[in-house]
């Protein structure tokens, strides 16, 4: 679907390949590699038997999903009730809108130029239910237009595919000798119907057929087109500090939002050099807001970072991923709550020191100290699973367990005495060993156990050691002792 | 030796007689700790145990230094008291700019900042707007300093805190039991300055404080009190 400047020239064939169980599996093919012989879902390494000097290229499924979520809005110049259908299609409510194209034939005609100057091939077909369109579009004739009364007749010659069938029952039904649409029709109900009573809808011919021929409903649901906000200052001459438009243009943006009652969670300031540069800086919020000063000051210390050139003469505001946000007051006197607060002091902090750097700690599910505790960014609303801990730990850990020298009376036993960054401590006081193993499906071979003991020393300090590894364990010389952690 | 310590609980609390022990540390303004050592980790349990238990989340700040040298908190140990929002940054300035910007946030329960060493940013100036910035919003403010001597600063109270050997295990005689600390509050504002042994009850989860025991002179007015409650 992504349009580029370096797509291969059409006689080279070319596949798009996506990891499947046993290595890459074809998922799209140019018409050149279709010419070859090569078959979708097929396995590269097969294919490129067939075709030795086959051109495979990563599919970038996420972006043909996000690429068909902007064509299904911007397919709204036809009709306004259109949604996705599968990762290849589209659907479109054209009830009542064709008249407006001239005809439905007229409308296809124009829609099939439309869709090539934006370098994108299509089928097409017309058809009273979703079914039999998309059965139309991908199995009939060319822009094939179909009417109430004539479903039946122009279905019948389609093989079954067509029907939006999975592929072990197609394979089903070609062995029961039925491979047309038509065939499946004329199929006694009853028997038919036993026969598949027990699979879903895209495994049942039986309600395949009964949605493609308009005996079960299938509405179109429609996504709705969220609005865009944008405030833009046009300046007479070129100035070199965004600053001080900046309050005006929040304020302009936030009252766009409030009209119509949305909130945004990203701001994105541009601004149009001279030159014919564009410069951007971005923030983020942890809630949608709409609250121009603290927009604003989202922006503190980072309108440096704008490279102004010789100066700039257009500023733009843009709001992104925008919600919508009730107004809510949630005290008498009109004030606002510690919530609201908490989420605007996460947004300053995260603008201020970056996303990396203002995170909450939560509980994984570990018994290895260092990876029961995991780190998520403050501005996500994540909610992390709760896990218990069940043994004492220490309140402080270090951040690399540092080495230290022990003297102990019995090797297996805990330390007499250990020298920590140039420091004697003398133990008088214990607990443990509490043996913790390694997690054999993420460490690496050879990872030794540790054996974790709390220890006091003569002036009251408690320290978390741990000794990694037995002597005779076989995963390296003796085993070395570190200081993990700090008690209370 | 039991004698002793009594006569100097009630010398303790002759003088302090006006200091209820359930408020010591409760101060909602900015309080400064200098721990004894860096990797004693008795001063952060006890200004751990002196933030009430609420679903509010408490403001951590650490700049590198201090997360290198005393390593960081961890959550496991901390026992689920409240939600934590952490932010590293590495100049003693950003940490001081994210203590006060926290502060001007009614809905934390706590801001606890650390910096290493004598910044030239940490001065008296930069501790007065955090003191009045938190005494504003009634937010205690918890500041921790290592490696460098108390100087001028306006924080409202001034601790020292030393880890000292734990009570005694209940099952195992040679098991680290509760913590103990020696509490040293040398400059406050609205109390006053006192030495306690603070000993934290893990199953009730409070503080115990008592007088701490030290041989010296028994001052005057020692044998006055006892002879008054004797006679």
């Amino acid at each position: 679907m992504e349009r580029s400047g370096d797509a291969p020239p059409d006689e080279v064939p070319m596949v798009l390949a996506t990891e499947g169980q046993h290595g890459p599996v074809i998922h799209a093919a140019n018409r050149a590699a279709r010419i070859a012989g090569l078959r979708m879902r097929a396995r590269v390494v097969d294919m490129r038997a067939l075709c030795p000097d086959l051109r495979v290229e990563y599919a970038d499924t996420e972006g043909d999903r996000a690429a068909l979520d902007r064509l299904v809005l911007w397919a709204r110049r036809w009709c306004p009730w259109t949604v996705a259908d599968g990762p290849d299609g589209l659907v479109l409510d054209t009830t009542g809108s064709d008249h407006l194209w001239g005809g439905e034939a007229a409308m296809l005609v124009e829609m099939e130029t439309r869709l090539s100057l934006l370098g994108l091939t299509a089928g097409l077909g017309v058809a009273p239910t979703w079914g039999a369109a998309w059965a139309l579009a991908r199995y009939g004739g060319v822009r094939q237009i179909c009417s109430a009364d004539q479903i039946a007749s122009q279905l019948a010659p389609l093989s079954v595919p067509a029907l939006r069938l999975g592929d072990e029952t197609v394979l089903l039904l070609r062995r029961l000798g039925l491979k047309t649409i038509g065939a499946l029709a004329d199929m006694p109900r009853l028997p038919l119907t036993r026969r598949f009573v027990r699979a879903d809808l895209p495994d049942n011919p039986v309600l395949r057929l009964d949605q493609a021929m308009g005996r079960l409903a299938e509405p179109v649901s429609s996504v709705e087109a969220l609005p865009r906000f944008r405030a833009q200052s046009r300046l007479p001459e070129p100035i070199l500090d965004p600053a001080p438009y900046l309050a005006a243009l929040c304020h302009d943006l936030c009252a766009q939002l409030a009209q119509r009652g949305f909130g945004c969670r990203h701001l994105h300031l541009a601004v149009y050099r001279t030159d014919g540069e564009v410069s951007t800086v971005n923030v983020a919020t942890s809630a949608p807001s709409r609250d121009a000063d603290h927009l604003r000051r989202l922006f503190y210390d980072k309108l440096e970072r704008i490279n102004p050139g010789f100066g700039f003469d257009l500023i733009t505001l843009e709001a992104g991923a925008v919600e919508a946000v009730d107004i809510v007051q949630t005290r008498l006197d009109g004030g606002a709550d510690g919530d609201l607060q908490l989420a605007r002091l996460i947004d300053r902090l995260t603008a201020r020191f970056g996303a990396r750097f203002v995170t909450r700690p939560v509980l994984r599910e570990s018994h290895v100290p260092e990876r029961a505790e995991g780190w998520t960014r403050a501005i996500g609303d994540t909610q992390a699973a709760a896990s218990q801990v069940s043994r004492e730990r220490p309140i402080r850990l270090l951040e690399h367990p540092e080495e230290v020298r022990v003297l102990y009376a019995v090797p297996e036993g805990p330390p007499v005495q250990f020298i920590w960054r140039r420091q004697t401590h003398r133990i008088t006081r214990y607990a443990g060993p509490e043996r913790i193993a390694p997690e054999w499906w993420v460490d690496k071979p050879g990872t030794r156990l540790r054996d974790y003991f709390k220890a006091e020393d003569h002036t009251g300090r408690r320290f978390w050691l741990y000794r990694e590894g037995l002597h005779d364990d076989g995963r390296g010389g003796d085993p070395r002792w570190f200081v993990h952690g700090m008690f209370a | 030796m039991q004698c002793m310590s009594y006569l100097f609980a009630s010398r303790q609390s002759a003088n302090q007689n006006q200091l209820d022990t359930r408020t010591i540390g409760q101060s909602r303004s900015l309080s400064e700790m200098f721990p004894e050592s860096a990797v004693d980790a008795g001063a952060v349990g006890f200004i751990l145990s002196r933030i009430q238990r609420s679903a509010q989340p408490v403001l951590w700040v650490q700049d590198r230094l201090s997360g290198k040298e005393a390593g960081r908190f961890y959550l496991p140990g901390l026992n689920r008291r409240w939600p934590i929002l952490r932010v590293d940054v590495t100049r003693a300035v950003d940490v001081l700019l994210a203590m006060e910007d926290g502060l001007r946030c009614k809905g934390l329960a706590a801001v606890i900042g650390e910096v290493w060493g004598e910044p030239p940013a940490l001065g008296f100036t930069a501790t007065k707007r955090l003191a009045l910035r938190s005494e504003a919003n009634g937010i205690p403010c918890w500041l921790i300093r290592r490696a460098t001597n108390p100087d001028l600063s306006a924080a409202r109270e001034r601790w020292r805190v030393a880890s000292m050997p734990s009570a005694p295990h209940p099952h195992d005689p040679v098991a680290p039991g509760d913590p103990q600390w020696r509490v040293d509050l040398f400059r406050s504002r609205h109390s006053r300055p006192g030495t306690w042994v603070a000993r934290y009850d893990s199953a009730a989860d409070r503080v115990d404080f008592s007088a701490p025991f030290r041989d010296g002179a028994v001052a005057e007015s020692d044998g006055a009190i006892r002879r008054r409650a004797a006679g």
